[in-house]
């Protein structure tokens, strides 16, 4: 967006403090993402932010309807600002470009795309870095200092200029992973699932995926910023994607769109019981409707397949405890189900 | 004799085993947390202290569990820290070998584990709602006047069982209040609430899974009679009551921690006696300013030697003090 000639202000990191805000805010019965957000929206326009940027949306799930009721608080709250709502287009990405422009002035058609090639650029590098990072995590002996390798290579492509620059932070990150130690323990392989944002955003569920790591687990993700925007906001015109797959996998247990991701969920679970991952975990915000019904199917999923699942639900507690007992007795189950049936267990 | 300590810490209670080399409990000890469970853990020593200074006994290793598993491991110096969960299963399938499905019970929360061929195959735990656990049970005691240990036998004598609302314990509450105020027998009230609780297990914690037989009921709450007649009338199954039901989390542990030191061949880190009886353990917690995230950290210390860090989710502080110790060594 700072190709288009826009002070950009990116709300502070989701810290306590943002989800205070929030919840201070909204109603009651709305799921987490909503108050995180309208914290973040807040945490921004104390910063100076007079527009705000906010993806839409259509359907069963209530997302589609946040941008206007975030609209609605904030006016009500006094804050004087503006809100533009990206629409999914039908599958045009001119329309989306056109959007975008809206926003910008004085810029041409052709700067805004590549404006947002490059911002695309910087996605793409984020996004491998976690994804190096979900493989390294769980091998290294030094967890810590595999996370400071990350921390500072997301600060680095913030602050890259160009190509050259993004692709030379990916390259030396990966290189500094590599020198690491490894152990040679049993590496475990989890698939994460559930709701988009939760999914997506650490600030949201405890950062489980580091936690998994810390506990020698391979986290894949069902779903990465990029796949999601390519998907819903460009119809599939960026890449080719694998989503049509995915809703094949969800037969014969979902044949519907239930809303949201829900019918993704089972499809995703279908496909890591497929490629014999070792367990599955959902997650979601507690009462989110789509992922209920997933909820529901996924036992089912789990008996068929051969894949062991759990799901945890996120709200505003601030314990943690609870969540990573029931991570790491998952762990413990794959464990030793990977081992076979032998412990240990005789007395002398 | 070489004897093997679990520890499991809780929300409510502190439960202190000592086990023999063949896993028969030379000596236990069941006692309340009292939100300290500092304390609760050094309490627990001494009660058991006298069995340990028997002539010829060692431990050999030290596990625990329990959601106060680490602060105790800090305390105690323990081999293996363990969740709740795995610790139940091995107690549990130590003793049943072929047992299929564990109802657990303690204070704050309820799980269910499935277990298939002596491995845990699935498991759950209470979400968002506390209702059914031991401290519902022992707030509705106190309200009805009856002390705990008699809650259930009062419950056997109930003929005719009261429908009362199992959903949410808020409800459950209210609509006890009601029946009461109809004039319902209090025991009938009591067997209605054991059966409403039975239910809102089922349905929560037990949603979606598959329960078979073998059954073992385990956890404080097993000591309520009522609740077991219930489980057993709702399931249509034969439910087993562990004789040691109430520390079976410590039980595991203390089995786990043997596991551990023998296949890794070690010898325990057990801090001993002088190390938990005569310091004085306190515990800080501060603001990190590091980042917005700003983690209440916690600072455990004994005298003026500080023993652990946690609380903070980019485990900078934890990372500190190992970066200590390896320097040290």
């Amino acid at each position: 967006m700072q190709g288009l000639k826009l002070e950009v202000i990116p709300p502070p990191p989701i810290s306590r403090r943002t989800l205070e805000l929030g919840v201070r805010y909204s109603p009651e019965f709305a799921c987490m993402p909503l108050k995180i957000n309208i914290g973040n929206f807040i945490e921004a326009l104390e910063k100076g932010a007079d527009t705000i940027v906010m993806a839409g949306g259509w359907g069963p799930c209530r997302f589609g309807l946040y941008a206007p009721v975030e609209r609605d608080i904030l006016n009500d709250l006094g804050y004087d600002c503006e809100m533009v709502i990206l629409e999914a287009p039908d599958s045009k990405l001119a329309e989306i470009l056109k959007q975008l422009k809206s926003l910008g002035e004085n810029v041409s058609i052709p700067e805004a795309y590549r404006a947002i090639r490059f911002a695309w650029k910087k996605l793409i590098a984020v996004e491998e870095l976690e994804r190096k990072l979900e493989y390294f995590l769980p091998r290294v002996n030094d967890k810590r200092t595999a996370e400071e390798i990350y921390e500072k290579g997301l600060a680095d492509i913030d602050r890259a200029g160009n190509k050259m620059e993004i692709e030379y932070i990916v390259a030396s990150c990966r290189g500094k992973w590599r020198e690491l130690p490894q152990h040679n323990g049993e590496i475990l392989k989890i698939g994460l699932l559930g709701e988009i944002y939760t999914v997506l955003e650490p600030g949201a569920n405890y950062n489980i995926s580091r936690y998994l790591g810390h506990l020698n687990a391979e986290v894949t993700r069902s779903i990465y910023a990029s796949e999601w925007i390519n998907d819903h906001l460009c119809g599939g015109f960026i890449k080719k994607s694998l989503h049509k797959e995915i809703i094949k996998s969800a037969r014969p247990y979902v044949n519907y769109w239930v809303g949201g991701h829900g019918r993704e969920t089972i499809g995703h679970a279908v496909d890591f019981a497929r490629k014999n991952y070792d367990g599955v975990i959902q997650i979601g915000p507690l009462t989110c409707m789509p992922e209920i019904v997933a909820q529901a199917i996924l036992p089912r999923v789990s008996e068929n397949e051969g894949i062991p699942s759990m799901t945890l639900w996120f709200d505003e507690h601030a314990g943690t405890a609870g969540i990573y007992t029931r991570l790491e007795a998952f762990c413990d189950m794959l464990q030793r189900r990977k081992q076979g049936n032998s412990p240990s267990l005789h007395p002398a | 004799m070489d004897c093997y300590f679990g520890v499991d810490v809780g929300s409510v209670s502190s439960n202190f085993v000592l086990l023999d080399r063949s896993f028969k409990v030379i000596q236990k000890v069941y006692l309340r947390t009292r939100g300290n469970p500092v304390a609760a853990i050094k309490e627990g020593y001494r009660a058991i202290k006298n069995d340990i200074a028997r002539p010829g006994l060692k431990i050999k290793a030290v596990g625990t569990t329990g959601s106060g598993r680490y602060l105790a491991s800090v305390l105690l110096g323990a081999d293996v820290v363990k969740n709740e969960i795995t610790a139940h299963a091995v107690a549990a399938s130590f003793l049943y070998p072929g047992v299929n499905t564990i109802i657990e019970i303690g204070g704050q929360d309820s799980k269910i584990i499935i277990l298939k061929d002596g491995i845990v195959n699935d498991f759950a735990m209470n979400t968002v709602c506390a209702a059914g656990t031991g401290s519902f049970l022992d707030q509705q005691a106190s309200r009805l006047n009856i002390p705990i240990e008699e809650f259930g036998g009062r419950a056997m004598n109930s003929r005719q069982a009261v429908r009362i609302a199992g959903r949410c314990g808020v409800f459950a509450e209210s609509d006890m209040i009601h029946k009461q105020q109809m004039g319902y027998p209090l025991e009938d009230i009591v067997m209605g609430l054991c059966e409403a609780l039975v239910r809102n297990y089922l349905n929560n914690v037990g949603k979606g899974k598959r329960i078979e037989e073998p059954v073992v009921f385990q956890g404080g709450v097993a000591a309520n009679i009522g609740l077991r007649t219930a489980f057993e009338k709702i399931l249509h199954m034969n439910i087993n009551v562990p004789e040691y039901y109430d520390v079976m989390g410590a039980i595991g542990s203390a089995i786990l921690a043997r596991e551990h030191i023998e296949q890794q061949k070690r010898s325990t880190v057990f801090r001993g006696e002088e190390f938990i009886l005569n310091g004085e353990f306190k515990s800080q917690s501060f603001e990190c300013q590091g980042c917005p995230n700003m983690c209440e950290i916690v600072c455990i210390k004994r005298n003026d030697e500080i023993l652990a860090y946690w609380g903070d989710r980019c485990k900078k502080w934890e990372a500190s003090l190992n970066k200590k110790k390896d320097e040290a060594v």
